[in-house]
């Protein structure tokens, strides 16, 4: 078994001219984004913004290849911009926005590379070809690169129908699904590059790939897509942190609970020669857990704020917030039992891939069959 | 001594793991209930789904509030219990391992731990201890030094916070659960157990409600909803408890200058704001503010957010129809204020009217549904591009006020109506509509009357009555078999024809078309109905055509030419006159003009648990990230007088990064240990 990288304590410092760059171009892009659209902006969002920089800079700094991903993203999002001229119609007229870099079309790229990714990482496993999955791995790449691109534009998309409709996309239904296809997305090629396997992926991906059949359905028969203004509940810049941060909890359990189904196949001997070792499984689901849970007792906390502001109340016990709550209190007692407990073994594998049914019903069940306050998308 | 150690089980049981677990278990499983049947309902609406026998039942197991219930803040209080004596339980081990550094760790020992290494070295003691002092302390490490008779033990450790982040995060839950159950219901509760308050009923004016039904301003947690006029003011809040309220008194005044209700192209609401003024009660000092939805406002230690918004009894002017066949004041005018409820006296009309809302604008899609697209490459075409573009047609429009109200006849029987104060387009032509249904849970069904050329109902209407009119029928008939056989025909055909006219108008001014389908179906045979029907519409359509030019006869109006626009008016007048026959009132209110007057509300809250949540949140965050982010390792490293060295690191979680570090620790000190020795020296 070998670690890629070494110890965690030395991910965070700079270690080269590349690293300090990294930093000095998103310190730059923060400051052109608050002279550009400052305007649109209140203390708040500014204060988020400027935070987002070291938030950013760190991850690039522990993780080398996500600063080129965000380059490639914030590229493609420029040029989008710049080929819009301020005018949705370009969209129509203009062939790289068209078959592009408008923001349906990259999230159209985005579902079509998950998709072929999902099927490489498969063959790699199946056929034991080391190509395959490389071709995976860069495919995986070049959706959440869409996908990032996707929503990047899409926000600036929605500035164009009017600056009273303009927000961050991430206000309905679709538009998480989106960011959860690409966080999910993220967080796998993290432990891929971190465990120097690919072998999960094949696993991964599929939990992306029906997130991601589940967003066209959305799409096509429901035309979900729209980009739809904010009801006054939503107005808030704590949207711009409650939610992703949400969504880095649920990626991170739905990837937990795809490498707890590889986990159970290795234990019937399903596959075992082909997938990672089941102290590699076992390390990645216990690490997804813990990052999921720390982002999630972090989001349940936001929502609480937010909530205190929008509704009057930290807590009323909405369908939403009970179930949130219901999925922390399971993650809570799956780490409790690995950590003090010290357990091992296909219990925890069996507890993640349920984990996850309780997750997808907090965030889907509940908004299909519950009514509440967080009622922002119906099916 | 048996007492002891009964108490002490209990004590191991509470702040066992196992324990802790099964609550969690627990917790989770009796919150789904609360998700599953809508809490905080109206009793009624209960009484409805379970009926009379199992809603007590549901009632006794506070099904309806679980979050509040005995039960439920039982087990949290277990929770609590069960956390605080784990915490209690593990301090002092914990604070002891923290600041311990286990430098009397034996070689036996250290040489069972599942990472150690015996390495050579090349130094001398002093040397080796300097050295892998100063590698320990680059590394992170704190560290003590044990010379004993063995030879020096170098004991280091990092990440002793990682315990504090369990007694932070434990302790958070502590602070939440408690900080929760101060702004809960608990001290409403007991206020209403000690304090001797009761709860009444919502339906009284609010100087009515005795003083047990009042809670004072010494009341320190509470949440109530304050309802305010536009124009008008208010002092109390009204606190929604079992199936009653209570009144809080506020120690100011809330006046509403305006409400603003603001929405976006698509008739998605866009802003909700009130402009209010408060004053202080004692001082007299008052502030101009705006509240809006995400933007409250604190005065006096009190939170005001904007919660939603009602009519606040706007006035509006309406003209009655009266739809009676026969009557001869055709119109007469009413007027009433939203939640209003007046009694519509028109020669022996005997209805109640109740006003229960009206709305200023009705925003709705008026396009036509497209066919579907089959082609697949043109569907995906279609959601390529921008995200902003709609992929279906879509002309939102403004079809302008409505009201909805209720008609009581004088035997209780009610009925609702939803009428809109513009005619609305529809194919081309324009009409006024009116929906009526007999209950809530049903959609509307619409009555569609034509406008006439001037833009008015009146000629639809004025046809309708003479259709009606039974007194009528016998000369309608007559023209109409005058018109249609001319002036030649043989008495005995114009007689039957002029019969069937007088039967045909009987039939549909009794239920409209539905009798005269009803009547076709039990008298012709199914191979003959079709072309029957055709023939019965022709004769209502050209007796229609009489009683149009009667209507404007008697108006004193000239005649009139058919054309296409008149005949689709005379068509639509026959819809609409068949739907009047189920229209379930005789009477239509049109809505002529409006004052509109909002009334916001406001929610009013004082939660002293608040700040104790929010720092148990800060705390949990903190112990949740230093519990599973700081890593603990302690690093020993044993020279001995013989120049060996054993190297042992112990973590206080398996897991694969431990590995890892040891084998970095272990590796660069065995370099250190062997300067000249090269890369290739190791153990």
């Amino acid at each position: 078994m070998d670690i890629a990288q070494p110890d965690h304590s030395r991910l965070l410092r700079p270690t080269g001219i590349g690293d300090w760059l990294f930093a000095l171009v998103l310190a730059g892009a923060a400051v052109f984004a608050l002279r550009q659209y400052g305007g649109f902006m209140d203390v708040y969002d500014k204060a988020i913004l400027l935070l987002v920089v070291p938030g950013l800079a760190a991850i690039g700094w522990a993780w080398k290849p996500f600063r080129v991903f965000l380059a490639a993203a914030a590229a493609l999002a420029l040029g989008s911009v710049t080929l819009y001229q301020g005018d949705l119609a370009r969209a129509e007229q203009v062939f790289f926005l068209k078959y592009l870099i408008s923001s349906q079309t990259a999230i159209m790229w985005m579902s079509a590379l998950f998709f072929i990714a999902t099927g490489a990482y498969w063959l790699g496993l199946l056929a034991r070809s080391d190509f395959a999955e490389k071709t995976g791995s860069a495919l995986t790449w070049c959706a959440v690169t869409m996908g990032t691109t996707g929503l990047l534009v899409r926000w600036y998309e929605s500035y164009l129908i009017g600056t009273d409709v303009g927000h961050i996309p991430v206000s309905n239904l679709y538009e998480v699904f989106v960011l959860f296809s690409l966080i999910t997305g993220l967080l796998y090629l993290y432990y891929e590059g971190r465990y120097a396997t690919r072998r999960m992926g094949a696993f991964v991906l599929l939990v992306i790939s029906a997130a991601v059949a589940f967003l066209l359905w959305y799409s096509f028969s429901r035309e979900a897509h729209e980009i739809q203004p904010l009801i006054p509940a939503l107005q808030s810049y704590w949207m711009k942190v409650h939610v992703p941060a949400n969504f880095i909890g649920y990626g991170a359990f739905a990837l937990a609970a795809m490498i707890g189904v590889a986990d159970l196949l290795v234990r019937r001997g399903i596959l075992a020669s082909r997938l990672p070792s089941l102290d590699v499984l076992g390390d990645v689901m216990y690490k997804a857990i813990a990052i999921g849970f720390a982002f999630f007792t972090i989001a349940t906390i936001l929502g609480a704020l937010w909530a205190a502001e929008a509704w009057g109340t930290y807590w009323q016990w909405d369908p939403k917030e009970t179930w949130a709550f219901i999925v922390w209190l399971n993650y809570a007692a799956w780490l409790h039992i690995r950590l003090t407990k010290g357990l091992r073994g296909p219990m925890l594998a069996w507890w993640a891939v349920i984990g996850l049914l309780v997750t997808a019903f907090a965030f889907v069940g509940v908004n299909m069959f519950l009514s509440g306050l967080h009622s922002y998308g119906s099916l | 001594m048996r007492h002891r150690s009964t108490s002490r089980a209990l004590y191991e049981l509470l702040s066992s793991m196992r324990f802790a677990i099964s609550l969690l278990t627990i917790l989770g499983i009796a919150s789904i209930i609360g998700t599953v049947l809508k809490q905080n309902e109206p009793y009624n609406n209960y009484l409805n789904q379970f009926g009379p026998f199992w809603f007590p039942v549901f009632e006794k197991l506070e099904l309806y509030t679980v979050y509040n219930s005995v039960w439920f803040l039982t087990i949290l209080g277990f929770l609590v219990l069960s956390t605080s004596t784990c915490i209690v339980r593990q301090a002092r081990p914990m604070l002891r391992d923290m600041r311990s550094f286990r430098e009397s760790a034996r070689e036996s020992s250290l040489a069972q731990f599942q990472h150690h290494a015996r390495l050579g070295t090349s130094l001398d003691a002093d040397a080796a201890r300097q050295a892998t002092e100063g590698y320990l302390a680059r590394a992170g490490f704190k560290v003590r030094a044990n010379p004993r008779e063995d030879g020096l033990l170098l004991a280091a450790k990092q990440g002793s916070w990682t315990r504090i982040g369990y007694f932070l995060a434990h302790s958070a839950i502590v602070l939440i659960c408690l900080g929760g159950l101060l702004d809960g219901n608990l001290p409403l509760k007991a206020q209403m157990a000690l304090g001797g308050k009761v709860v009444t009923s919502g339906n009284q004016l609010i100087s009515d409600i005795k003083p047990e039904s009042r809670l004072g301003l010494d009341n320190w947690s509470f949440r109530g909803n304050v309802f305010i006029p536009e124009g008008k003011s208010a002092n109390v809040a009204v606190l929604n408890v079992q199936d009653g309220i209570l009144l809080q008194d506020l120690p100011f005044t809330v006046s509403l200058h305006k409400f603003h209700l603001e929405h976006y192209d698509t008739g998605m609401p866009k802003r909700f704001a009130s402009d209010i003024l408060i004053t202080d009660n004692a001082t007299g000092k008052s502030v101009e503010k705006t509240i809006e939805v995400n933007k409250p406002f604190e005065f006096d230690g009190i939170m005001m957010y904007q919660a939603s918004f009602e009519d606040g009894g706007s006035r509006l002017k309406l003209v009655g129809h009266d739809l009676r066949p026969g009557s001869t004041a055709a119109t007469f005018p009413a007027e009433a204020a939203v939640g209003d409820s007046i009694k519509l006296a028109n020669a022996g009309l005997d209805y109640t009217l109740e006003v229960g809302s009206f709305r200023a604008f009705n925003i709705e899609n008026m396009a036509n549904e497209e066919a579907a697209e089959t082609n697949t490459i043109a569907s995906l075409e279609k959601h390529l591009g921008s995200g902003a573009k709609s992929p279906t047609k879509k002309d939102m429009k403004n079809v302008g006020p409505s009201v909805q109200y209720k008609l009581r006849d004088s035997a209780g029987q009610a009925r609702e109506y939803q009428n809109y104060m513009q005619p609305i387009e529809q194919d081309g032509a324009w009409y006024l509509l009116s929906g009526m249904r007999e209950s809530p849970s049903a959609p509307f069904r619409f009555m569609r009357i034509p406008m006439d050329e001037d833009g008015k109902a009146d000629t639809s209407l004025a046809i309708r009555r003479v259709l009606l009119d039974k007194g009528r029928h016998e000369e309608l008939a007559r023209r109409f078999a005058g018109v249609m056989l001319g002036p030649d025909a043989a008495p005995a055909i114009r007689n039957r024809m002029q019969e069937t006219t007088a039967k045909t108008l009987e039939l549909f001014a009794v239920g409209g078309f539905e009798s005269v389908g009803k009547f076709i179906e039990s008298t012709i045979p199914e191979a003959e109905r079709e072309k029957a029907a055709d023939v019965f519409i022709k004769i209502l359509e050209g007796a229609g055509w009489e009683a149009w030019k009667i209507a404007r006869a008697s108006a004193g109006q000239p005649p009139l030419e058919m054309n296409g626009v008149r005949a689709r008016l005379l068509r639509d007048t026959l819809n609409a006159t068949s739907d009047s026959l189920h229209y379930g009132a005789p009477v239509y209110l049109q809505l002529e003009s409006f004052e509109e007057v909002r009334a916001t509300v406001l929610q009013v809250t004082r939660s002293p648990g608040k700040p104790i949540v929010y720092l148990g949140s800060l705390l949990l965050v903190l112990g949740v990230f230093a519990m599973l982010y700081i890593r603990e390792r302690r690093l020993f490293v044993l020279i001995k007088a013989s120049g060996e060295a054993l190297v042992a690191l112990s973590s206080n979680r398996k897991s694969l990064d431990v590995d890892e570090s040891f084998r970095q620790h272990r590796d660069a000190i065995a370099a250190l240990l062997n300067p000249n020795a090269g890369p290739s020296a190791r153990s």
